[in-house]
């Protein structure tokens, strides 16, 4: 508790010895199998066929699990969890305009394709498709 | 409990105190990193509007299927998942070291802080041979109507649609896909890759004065816990990267 460095400082959250060390090593593994079933998300995709709705949930599902996993850094590895309330807010509330942010930008980036697609060409899109495996050297 | 109870009766802004309960480096390093969040977060969202905005966007499973020594095995992912991990594993080196910190023990300090370094290094390794790979990787592609072998680089793009005009010598080739997803994966990666560039230098330096005794004079080994959180938040970005550009 005697940090003299830091007078400032008027609670001192540091837990206890091997119990935190059990919980870093849970959370490591949490982050570990989280990344794994990512991985076996994004590969799906590639390997079986499947129509394009249902490849966008999987994104989504993606997503959401990376968010998990961004909440399990900041929360138990940087020890944000334990920091008092109002500074958690400070941090978290800012970071909201990400909210904006994201749906904005990419609506105005598909709606640039809309655009581009119906006016700026007389032609409809024409379906693209990767080129098939075996041209890769 | 009973020091919950009593942070609750704490009247924090009577002064004397910081009314966050952390000192000003610290809580200085976490605006910081609160505002490198947005400088990340409108690089990939940039990424995302262009991506948004064309009608074909490259396979991540196709471009990236490459792993050294396995010479042409089509591995998709597998060399980034390897990167993830090391990445990972040298943040809960960096706790244990935090966590050594706390106790003020300096052999524990030194030892994770050496692990956290290693793993700094090979995940840069790594992606220094992810780049240089997709540089030289050349592939055919249709470019006006005539076949031309090119890499990926800021200004082309192999990784297209398939070209009309059946194949070539037995194989299918692709047009030369959107420019920008070079200059993003590159742009993004490269940011982030001097972003562990610093903090292995800052972890380095943390390394050196923990083993000449720095921390030990001083009484505490807050200077550790700033470094941390600093290549937590690396770790966290590329916990984004990874999604953005290899996962979806």
């Amino acid at each position: 508790m005697e940090h003299s460095a830091s007078p400032e400082v008027t609670f001192h959250h540091e837990p206890g010895g091997d119990e935190f060390v059990k919980k870093i090593i849970k959370t490591t593994v949490l982050l570990s199998v989280i990344t794994i079933i990512e991985l076996g998300l994004g590969l799906s995709m590639y390997a079986f066929p499947m129509a394009e709705v249902f490849k966008l949930f999987l994104k989504g599902v993606i997503v959401i699990l990376s968010l998990a996993k961004a909440f399990y850094i900041v929360g138990i590895f940087m020890h944000l969890g334990d920091e008092l309330k109002n500074l958690i807010m400070t941090i978290c509330v800012p970071l909201m305009l990400f909210i904006w942010f994201i749906a904005a930008f990419l609506m105005d980036g598909s709606s640039w394709k809309n655009l581009r697609n119906t006016r700026g060409k007389s032609m409809a899109p024409v379906e693209q498709h990767a080129p098939a495996a075996e041209g890769k050297h | 409990m009973a020091q919950a109870q009593a942070q609750m009766q704490t009247k924090w802004w009577t002064g004397g105190k910081s009314p966050f309960n952390v000192e000003y480096g610290k809580l200085m390093m976490w605006y910081f990193l609160m505002s490198d969040a947005f400088t990340f977060g409108a690089f990939l969202i940039s990424y995302g509007t262009i991506r948004f905005s064309q009608n074909y966007w490259p396979d991540p499973n196709q471009v990236f299927n490459a792993f050294p020594f396995a010479g042409h095995a089509n591995l998709p992912l597998a060399f980034v998942s390897l990167m993830t991990f090391i990445l990972i594993v040298s943040s809960v080196t960096m706790v244990l070291a935090v966590h050594a910190g706390h106790k003020n023990d300096k052999q524990g300090v030194v030892k994770w802080m050496i692990w956290t370094v290693i793993g700094g290094i090979a995940f840069l390794s790594c992606q220094a041979w992810e780049w240089a790979h997709l540089i030289t990787g050349e592939h055919a592609v249709m470019i006006n109507g005539e076949l031309k072998n090119i890499g990926t680089t800021v200004t082309m793009n192999p990784w297209g649609p398939a070209a009309d005009m059946a194949s070539h010598e037995g194989h299918h080739v692709g047009t030369p896909g959107p420019v920008a997803f070079g200059g993003y994966f590159f742009g993004i990666t490269g940011f982030h890759g001097f972003h562990v560039l610093s903090g292995v230098g800052i972890n380095i330096v943390m390394l050196i004065m923990a083993i000449n005794g720095t921390f030990e004079r001083k009484g505490h080994y807050l200077m550790i816990e700033k470094a941390g959180l600093y290549w937590h938040f690396v770790d966290l970005v590329w916990v984004f990267v990874f999604l953005c550009f290899y996962l979806i």
